[in-house]
């Protein structure tokens, strides 16, 4: 059973969410995408500065397995990325919620980011998908 | 690998377990508008006699005789142990086999030929081969603009020195991709790309493509295009003659800090003529960009037990796993041209295909230099060239050359169609295989039609 933090907000796609004090927020993959998609070798992150809007591809996470795009969780503008994953792509693997972040955004619209599923609805998801 | 055909009766069976009653029936998804029930222009069906007579009759209308034509195929001596080897029933296959690492012989040979084509461009990397020099250069642009991800353009300067049907090949290709081909005229006098008719703020450029040696056969100012192109953030795509880089500066090594890219037409390698085809494309690159290169790439490793081994490696981004978004919709390799460009590499050595080269690039200069004594020829540029050399004639080049092929002499390439400005331009080559005597011969007879 994959791990579901409470206080994160989840995408359809398996991207989780963090509200940040400061108004932007964290983007990383979930528990359960990592286990799907097996050993990390390789992450493509966005280059800071760069905008996207909700959905676009904006980061392929490639493990042995496959290469699988990560799509933009809420509109915004990317504002650092995680480049320590570029030498170590497993931390993503290890700690998919913390070191294995991928990048951080500033939304363009907060009200986004409420509108993502809740961590009881992404369980139900992953349920779905699994059964 | 034995080709197995399946029987009427398992087909049957198949078709049972899947509950239709026929082959078509699995088609039935795709839309009717969608599909082309018949092909017009393509007979319906021949025998093998009548498509082995229509082949021969074919083969016929090839113009064969002494060749000074170049353009992009080459005629040079290929050892006779190449084809030989090659044909043997261990490597004779086109593919990459489905199962790969049960063929660790063609994977090592595949990564032999990598390693090759490393060493012979100065680049990181190398795959296993794409179609032919058109299809690479193609493959070298789309890949150009998933890697330099610092331009959002997507627009390619092209100089118009690159070969008229790569350029094709290329704008049927990426076309429909909102990809932007610029291209860029030449110095009239040098035949090459000046780098100082170079603009100093052109803006958003994703790459430069830089042919070597260049369709005239002209040596192109490969470091000050390197440099300018990686100055103005843009990628340098290199396009060269794999026989020229035994002599001439590898991509590698241009300008501060080497091409990004670096592709070609292999047929040079060992592979003859035959009508056009099939030659082979190939393709290096810098590590940086290695997950974006296309096709197969062969990586050499060890097993559970310690023993060494070969497999297919960065496959996560080919088409059977990545779909519309793999790196390209071309993942494979011409693995019979490179089993042959490999034996014929390792038969000739870094200093036996260095020997060709310059033995190419002498006979071109011999030639250019008893044409040019003849009335009527006049040499077109004046920079260095590899084995090819641009002349201009009294008379339009196409007459000259169907005279001559009717003396069996293959004259060259007639320019006026690409190049409207040349005049009655010719593009003439003479690699190691000519002698002295051929080229006398070839001189004596233009002379006599020029006239």
């Amino acid at each position: 059973m994959s791990n579901i933090p409470e206080d994160l907000h989840y995408t359809k796609t398996h991207e989780w969410v963090k509200q940040d004090a400061d108004g932007t927020v964290t983007v990383g993959i979930t528990d359960h995408a990592q286990n799907l998609l097996g050993d990390m070798v390789f992450i493509e992150l966005p280059e800071a500065g760069s905008e996207f809007t909700t959905g676009d591809d904006c980061a392929v996470v490639e493990s042995v397995k496959a290469a699988s795009d990560v799509y933009c969780p809420v509109s915004g503008e990317i504002i650092e990325t995680n480049v320590a994953l570029v030498e170590t792509p497993e931390v993503v693997n290890q700690d998919p919620f913390g070191d294995g972040w991928l990048f951080k955004l500033k939304p363009n619209d907060e009200g986004e980011v409420e509108d993502l599923l809740d961590a009881e609805a992404y369980k139900e998801l992953t349920q779905e998908e699994s059964s | 690998m034995p080709f197995i055909p399946h029987t009427e009766e398992e087909i049957q069976q198949m078709l049972d377990t899947l509950g239709v009653t026929s082959i078509d029936q699995l088609f039935d998804e795709i839309p009717a508008a969608l599909r082309h029930d018949k092909l017009e222009n393509v007979p319906t069906r021949m025998s093998e006699m009548e498509v082995s007579r229509l082949m021969h009759e074919r083969a016929h209308q090839d113009r064969s005789g002494l060749c000074f034509l170049g353009a992009g195929a080459y005629e040079h001596h290929i050892p006779a142990a190449v084809w030989e080897i090659t044909t043997r029933g261990e490597f004779y296959s086109a593919y990459t086999p489905y199962q790969a690492e049960a063929s660790q012989g063609t994977l090592q040979l595949l990564y032999e030929f990598q390693s090759m084509m490393t060493q012979l461009t100065a680049m990181d990397v190398s795959n296993a081969s794409l179609y032919d020099g058109g299809s690479a250069l193609a493959e070298a642009i789309l890949m150009a603009v998933r890697a330099n991800r610092k331009s959002k353009a997507r627009r390619i300067l092209m100089p118009r020195t690159v070969h008229p049907m790569y350029r094709k090949v290329v704008h049927a290709i990426v076309k429909n991709q909102g990809i932007t081909i610029e291209e860029l005229d030449f110095n009239k006098q040098g035949g090459f790309t000046d780098p100082a008719s170079l603009a100093a703020d052109p803006g958003d450029v994703t790459a430069l493509v830089i042919p070597q040696p260049n369709f005239f056969g002209v040596l192109e100012d490969v470091d000050a295009l390197t440099d300018w192109a990686h100055q103005h953030n843009a990628l340098a795509i290199a396009c060269v003659n794999p026989t020229s880089l035994a002599l001439l500066k590898p991509p590698g090594e241009w300008g501060q800090q080497g091409a990004d890219i670096a592709c070609g037409e292999g047929q040079p390698l060992g592979i003859p003529l035959s009508s056009g085809g099939p030659y082979f494309g190939f393709m290096c690159c810098k590590q940086d960009f290695v997950r974006q290169m296309p096709g197969r790439i062969i990586g050499k490793t060890t097993d559970l037990d310690g023993k060494e081994g070969f497999t297919l490696t960065l496959q996560a981004r080919e088409q059977h796993i990545r779909r519309s978004k793999a790196t390209s919709n071309i993942c494979t390799n011409q693995g019979l041209m490179t089993t042959a460009a490999t034996i014929y590499m390792s038969l000739l050595g870094p200093a036996g295909l260095e020997t060709i080269a310059a033995n190419s690039h002498a006979n071109t200069m011999l030639l250019k230099e008893k044409l040019l004594d003849l009335n009527g020829i006049k040499a077109v540029f004046n920079r260095p060239e590899f084995h090819e050399t641009v002349v201009s004639l009294a008379r339009p080049a196409k007459d000259v050359i169907d005279q001559l092929a009717e003396e069996g002499i293959l004259a060259g390439f007639n320019l006026a169609d690409d190049y409207p400005e040349l005049g009655n331009a010719l593009l003439v080559c003479a690699t190691e295989t000519k002698t002295e005597q051929d080229i006398n011969e070839f001189v004596e007879k233009l002379a006599q039609a020029l006239a």
